[in-house]
């Protein structure tokens, strides 16, 4: 643990984001070598053992699930929702990071989002593909997940565009699609890196395919900015109305503690809030262990704080009006 | 785990309730005195012990429920349907329709009783019972017991073959082995022979058991029916010196005192009771008139809550009141003194109604007071001039009116001699049910060939060499009685569906070769009886009606004994803690005990399901250190129990009642080791009640599953709205201070338009006793499956309608209400807004429709319930797989699969029979046409079901009423059910 004088010194000069002396070349080879090392680390083996040994207990629990039904998650009347709600909306807002990294920062011109930004998208992709999977999870028969959605049928029947849920199904579904295909843009650059670096037939193959024939002329990069604004100023709205959609779960409802305006905005700054933990999480991890503390620096962590500190004081606020609201209104 | 505070703290409660102004309803103990747990369960989204159904045992014990109740058919992941194969008739039978049910008339005995029935019969199996509206003892509604005898039917656990020794015979050997041991009686002239039954009221068994001991004239036949009227037996031996069965008019009555009887709701002519006691409090048209009704009673009962007045005390008290009262309404009762608390406070306001209301008024004893207050009862009666306008004297009801305890004495006394030789015991489980010294468990196996004829391998079987399967009563020819005395032919609705038979059957056995069926049997009998050339038309008329034309006993004059006061037992010092038997509202003497329906049926009042326990006061439980959920020692004259505690608001103080039926050990798997045994300790000396209980805290953390505090919703929301009658009389809106109801604007969306039918309910509250018919009968119509203790804690119970119950006034003196809740059916119904496949959605009828097979089970719709209605299939709780319960169920309603949502639906099976009834016959559907299946079982007829679109209809006509409101209206739901507010008419002399 270095003392806090060490701290300041690894500060980058003012303006400048990443370590000092780095050049678009070396920064391409440090990354490229974490990908492309002929030696997989022994922890990545040993993270890989945890993190498949958690999904083999999710497959196992999924089974039970689906043969005994939702009652094993002892929920009941009168809020028969539960477990499965509670993960769809933390992992939605877990999501939240990734999204607002990429999308608004870049429309606000924050520099410093780019040494995170692709990760954080990752994040937000396995972080919705997780949330995707907990309200079908949830429904009493999942097998008929299908009927949320408004597709041709011979029964005529329709979802009822009146619910909350429905409006989920859009919204999440929407998010999804926009989140991958922004991660995918992105990345393309990077694609064509690996192809071009990468030693081996297969891999290069497959770089190669994913690339998609990226060459990295000044055509491609103008084409490539202008998508990314593009998407940019797609996904950005969807940062707020994602999780302000969720929550109407909750607020359309009229459920006495549920039925409040003030859900909109508490959920979209709960979700920024744990969303940036969970960059920190991530990424103070990843630094160390891939010698990448020159690229993601105490300036990301600083800014990253700030904004944990922003959201988490909208979040504190919210807890207070929440209380003080059942108070008021004699719901204690 | 918060700690549950040791004691009640009673000064905490009386204080909160001092705080609050004017009128405040409160739901519980817990509530009241704040408790954490409480608090904590309201606000916890999942209660504590709810978060898994994994460990093994709590696996068996729900799989082992459902073997008999339900059954978890795809426990592993299936939910397919078995593929069924339908197959035409090659010769249809007469007057069958498939698809159309076929109504047969019948009857239900209990305690030798019988209420009348029109058992549904689809394609030859019985489904649901309803009351016979001709029958005196039904008068169209139907108990809970009578609802649930179709699962009694088809309990898969029912005794299924006849064994000897627990080896499977046939009856031909029954008939060998039994043929040969009454040769040797006939040597004897039935020395050794000796019949036990349940009381009979039926006149074909009474005259084929007459029959037998005209055969064996050294025979005996002992009855035994342990839940049975044995005080009024002897308290009208005691008054009249003749037994004498005694039943009341309620229509004529202006003024009743119950003396701990609770005649709304338990004992034969209840049913009768209810209807005829909610006339007299139908204050609507205009009219406001009402009775009123005094209670005192120790434990509070359905009758409680319908009281006027209601004094909690103890059994021995209540007797005490009663000399009191015989004494100040000028009966000479001799030598007494009696001297009563409750006496000073009430006895001259109650003496001056009774006889300000001559003709009019009613005293009634409960069973479990002594012969002593019957006799006082019928003193008092007789000297208020009520005798022919409210109640009536008839000869006895059954057919050989024996003192059943003596009855059962002399059997021992026979059994120690060594004197039996061959003992037939036909129905009833006395090993279990027996006064608990004469020990008949070890006892009976001093008779030497013991035969035990019973519905179930049960208790008694267990002790008898030779099993024989019963006939079921929905299986077999009988007759039986009613409270008055008519006579109904039970005919079978089905074919013995084990090859049992019926009692008259069996004794036949002991007579006759060849035997006959139990057709020819009571047949014949009436063919004695009734001798005219019409006698096939007489007959075919009878068993058609469900009763016999002019067959009621004729009522009669009876005078009191001189000097009866003086023989009658004076009253026992009420010293120490009491102890009161009652049977229970569910399972009764025990013998519902393995009926599932029965088991989760909350009890009124308590609204405790798969339980039984000891009550006590709050008072008393205080005093004693003692809250609901501690384990205790039961110990009363050497006997032991052991029993949880369970604190009931307006229980009496120093008094504990203990509910019989439960604890079976050999009853099948349902019943099985479900509460404790309260006949441990029942004596012969004690049959109801005695003094001199002790009890001592041995555990705690007892789990009750009492859904009082699950479902029910917030009372300061106006919930439950009462009124004094002199108040309403002066302003009718009294009872809806302080409520509001939204304008109708108030909503985004267009109005419905109704042009058709648009259907409707009424609840009546001051008409409903909390009785909790409606609650089976809605199980038996709609297919709703039984979840059993574990998920009835966890708030998981199925039952469509639920009647809530809501405490005002102190812990120790609440009046209580009853509200039943089924579906609200909102005209802006939260549910179906927020459903996303639009599994539930409005019909043009304004029904809220729940469209199963579109269901996904998101679960959204019931927590967007504010009445809390709607009930999940958490699990697969419906029964695909039991052969005999798949015969159970109504063809006519969907059974529901796992992970779908269900709810009340205004029995809209029977809404669209009517409908296509009309249509053939071009017509509308008129009023009273459709009776949902809760409307047709209430036996106040407090549920009222119609179009509201016909302002002449009944239901419309109720809604127009002053008294009328919807629940929760300021959410602006527009319910369809609405309800109409309690009165209560209180004597202005008693301060409240």
């Amino acid at each position: 643990m270095p003392d806090e004088q060490d701290l300041l010194q690894a500060e980058p000069p003012k303006r400048e984001i990443i370590g000092t002396g780095y050049t678009f070349g070396t920064v391409t080879d440090q990354i490229a070598s974490v990908v492309l090392t002929k030696r997989t680390p022994l922890f990545w083996f040993a993270s890989f053992a945890v993190g498949f040994g958690l999904l083999l207990v999710f497959l196992w629990s999924v089974v039970l699930l689906l043969a005994k039904g939702v009652g094993i998650w002892g929920i009941r009347m009168p809020v028969a929702w539960g477990f499965a709600i509670t993960n769809f909306v933390w992992w939605i807002g877990i999501g939240h990071a990734g999204t607002l990294i990429s999308a608004i920062l870049l429309l606000l011109n924050q520099q410093w989002r780019n040494s995170i930004n692709r990760f954080a998208e990752a994040m937000t992709l396995f972080a919705v593909a997780s949330a995707g999977m907990f309200p079908l999870l949830h429904l009493g028969r999942p097998w008929l997940f299908y009927w949320l959605f408004p597709y041709p049928n011979s029964m005529a029947v329709q979802p009822n565009f009146r619910s909350p849920l429905v409006w989920d199904v859009f919204a999440v579904s929407t998010y999804a699609t926009v989140s991958l295909l922004f991660w995918f843009v992105g990345l393309l650059p990077d694609l064509a890196t690996l192809r071009d670096r990468s030693t081996h037939r297969l891999p290069r193959f497959l770089y190669g395919i994913l690339a998609m024939g990226w060459r990295g002329s000044a055509r491609h990069w103008a084409s490539h900015e202008v998508a990314s604004l593009l998407l940019a100023g797609l996904a950005t709205p969807l940062v707020l109305s994602v999780h302000t959609v969720v929550s109407f779960d909750f607020t359309i409802a009229i459920v006495p503690g549920w039925h409040s305006t003030f859900f909109p905005p508490y959920f979209v700054a709960g979700a920024i809030y744990s969303g940036f933990a969970m960059v920190l999480v991530l990424a103070i991890p990843l630094r160390k262990v891939y010698g990448l503390e020159g690229l993601i620096t105490l300036r990301h962590l600083q800014n990253s704080a700030k904004v944990l500190l922003a959201t988490g004081l909208i979040v504190a606020y919210s807890y207070v009006m929440e209380q003080f609201m059942a108070w008021y209104g004699g719901n204690t | 785990m918060s700690k549950k505070p040791e004691k009640l703290d009673l000064a905490a409660i009386r204080k909160r309730l001092e705080n609050t102004r004017g009128r405040t309803f409160w739901r519980s103990l817990e509530e009241l005195a704040g408790s954490e747990d409480f608090e904590e369960m309201m606000h916890r989204e999942f209660p504590r012990y709810a978060s898994e159904w994994e460990s093994v045992e709590e696996r068996r014990n729900f799989l082992k429920l459902m073997g008999a109740s339900l059954a978890l058919a795809g426990l592993t992941a299936c939910t397919r349907q078995p593929t069924e194969h339908i197959m035409p008739y090659v010769r249809q039978p007469e007057d069958l329709v498939p698809g159309k049910p076929l109504f047969f008339a019948t009857a239900m005995p209990l305690s030798g009783i019988a209420t009348g029935l029109l058992v549904e019969s689809h394609e030859g199996r019985p489904t649901k019972a309803e009351g016979n509206p001709d029958h005196p003892g039904s008068l169209g509604a139907c108990d809970v017991f009578s609802q649930a005898s179709v699962l009694g039917l088809y309990d898969p656990d029912r005794s299924q073959a006849l064994t000897f020794e627990g080896e499977i015979r046939s009856w031909g050997g029954f008939t060998t082995a039994l043929r040969g041991a009454l040769d040797t009686q006939k040597g004897k002239q039935g020395a050794g022979l000796r019949i036990l039954t349940e009381t009979v009221s039926s006149p074909t068994l009474a005259d084929q058991i007459r029959g037998v001991l005209t055969s064996f004239p050294q025979a005996k036949w002992h009855q035994w029916e342990p839940a049975g009227a044995h005080s009024a037996r002897s308290g009208a031996q005691l008054a009249f010196g003749q037994p004498v069965h005694t039943y009341y008019n309620l229509e004529n009555a202006a003024v009743i005192v119950s003396l701990d009887a609770d005649f709304l709701a338990s004992g034969p002519g209840s049913l009768r009771y209810a209807r005829q006691f909610a006339m007299r409090r139908r204050v609507e048209g205009g009219r406001t008139e009402m009775n009123r009704l005094y209670v005192l009673e120790p434990f509070p009962s359905a009758t409680g809550t319908k009281a006027d007045h209601r004094m909690p005390v103890k059994a021995a008290e209540v007797e005490a009141f009663a000399w009191a009262l015989a004494k100040g309404l000028g009966v000479d009762v001799g030598a007494q003194a009696p001297s009563s608390a409750a006496f000073a406070k009430w006895g001259g306001p109650i003496i001056r109604d009774l006889q300000n209301h001559r003709g009019a008024g009613l005293v009634i004893a409960g069973e479990q007071q002594s012969p002593a207050v019957h006799a006082l009862a019928h003193a008092m009666n007789q000297a208020l001039g009520n005798t022919g306008k409210t109640v009536f004297y008839t000869d006895p009801v059954e057919a050989n009116p024996v003192d059943q305890v003596a009855s059962l004495r002399d059997l021992v006394k026979d059994l120690d001699a060594g004197a039996v030789d061959l003992l037939l015991i036909v129905g009833g489980n006395p090993v279990f049910t027996a006064p608990v010294e004469l020990g008949l468990k070890d006892r009976l196996k001093k008779a030497k060939l013991r035969v035990h004829l019973g519905l179930y391998e049960d208790e008694t079987s267990a002790v008898c060499q030779w099993h024989l399967p019963e006939a079921h009563f929905l299986e077999a020819w009988s007759d039986a009685r009613a409270l008055d005395g008519t006579v109904s032919i039970m005919q079978p609705l089905i074919a013995p569906l084990y090859r049992g038979k019926s009692a008259h059957e069996v004794i036949t056995m002991l007579t006759e070769t060849p035997e006959r069926s139990g057709y020819e049997l009571v047949k014949s009998y009436w063919q004695s009886q009734h001798k005219g050339a019409d006698f096939e038309q007489w007959w075919r008329r009878s068993v058609h009606d469900g009763i016999m034309d002019g067959s009621a006993l004729p009522p009669k004059t009876v005078a009191l004994k001189t000097g009866w006061a003086a023989a009658a037992a004076p009253p026992k010092p009420a010293e120490g803690l009491e102890v009161v038997f009652r049977p229970d509202p569910g399972l009764y003497d025990g013998r519902f005990a393995n009926n599932g329906w029965l088991q989760e049926f909350p009890k009124p009042v308590t609204k405790l399901s798969w339980d039984n326990a000891a009550f006590l006061s709050p008072a008393t439980a205080a005093r004693l250190g003692l809250n609901t959920g501690d384990l205790v020692e039961l110990r009363y004259g050497g006997w032991k129990v052991r029993a949880p505690i369970y604190v009931q608001p307006g229980h009496a103080d120093g008094s504990t009642t203990l509910h019989l039926g439960f604890g079976r050990y050999r009853c099948g798997h349902v019943g099985d080791g479900v509460g404790f045994s309260a006949y441990g300790m029942r004596t012969a000396d004690a049959l109801w009640r005695d003094a001199g209980l002790e009890m001592a805290k041995v555990g705690g953390g007892y789990p009750f599953a009492s859904v009082q505090n699950f479902h029910i919703l917030e009372p300061e929301r106006h919930t439950v709205r009462m009124a004094d009658i002199q108040d309403y009389r002066k302003n009718p809106e009294v009872v809806h201070e302080g409520a509001e109801v939204p304008p109708r604007s108030l909503t985004l969306y267009p109005e419905f338009k109704y042009e058709g039918y648009a259907w409707g309910m009424a609840i009546d509250l001051n008409a409903c006793t909390g009785c909790g018919a409606c609650m089976v009968a809605c199980q038996a119509e709609n297919n709703i499956p039984v979840v059993g203790k574990d998920q009835v804690r966890r708030g998981r119970d199925m039952h469509w309608i639920r009647v809530d119950s809501y405490y005002s006034g102190s812990p120790e003196t609440p009046e209580i209400y009853n509200q039943p809740v089924p579906c609200q059916q909102c005209e802006n119904a939260p549910c179906e807004l927020v459903c996303p496949v639009q599994a539930t959605s409005h019909s043009s009828e304004g029904l809220n429709d729940m469209v199963y097979n579109r269901c996904v089970g998101t679960r959204y719709c019931s927590n967007n319930c504010p009445y809390k209605v709607r009930r999940f299939n958490f699990f697969l709780y419906s029964d695909y797989t039991t052969p005999s319960l798949t015969l159970l169920h109504n063809p006519d309603v969907t059974v529901r699969s796992r992970g779908v949502m269900e709810k009340c639906t205004y029995c809209v099976q029977r809404i669209n029979y009517a409908k296509i009834e009309a249509e053939k016959q071009n017509r509308r559907v008129r009023d009273g046409d459709i009776q949902t299946a809760c409307q047709a079982s209430c036996p106040s007829e407090a549920i009222v079901f119609g179009d509201i679109n016909d302002p002449n209809s009944r239901v419309s006509k109720m809604k127009a009423e002053k008294r009328n409101y919807g629940l929760l209206a300021e959410l602006n739901t527009r319910p369809r059910t609405t309800y109409l507010a309690t009165l209560r008419n209180p004597n202005p002399e008693i301060e409240s």
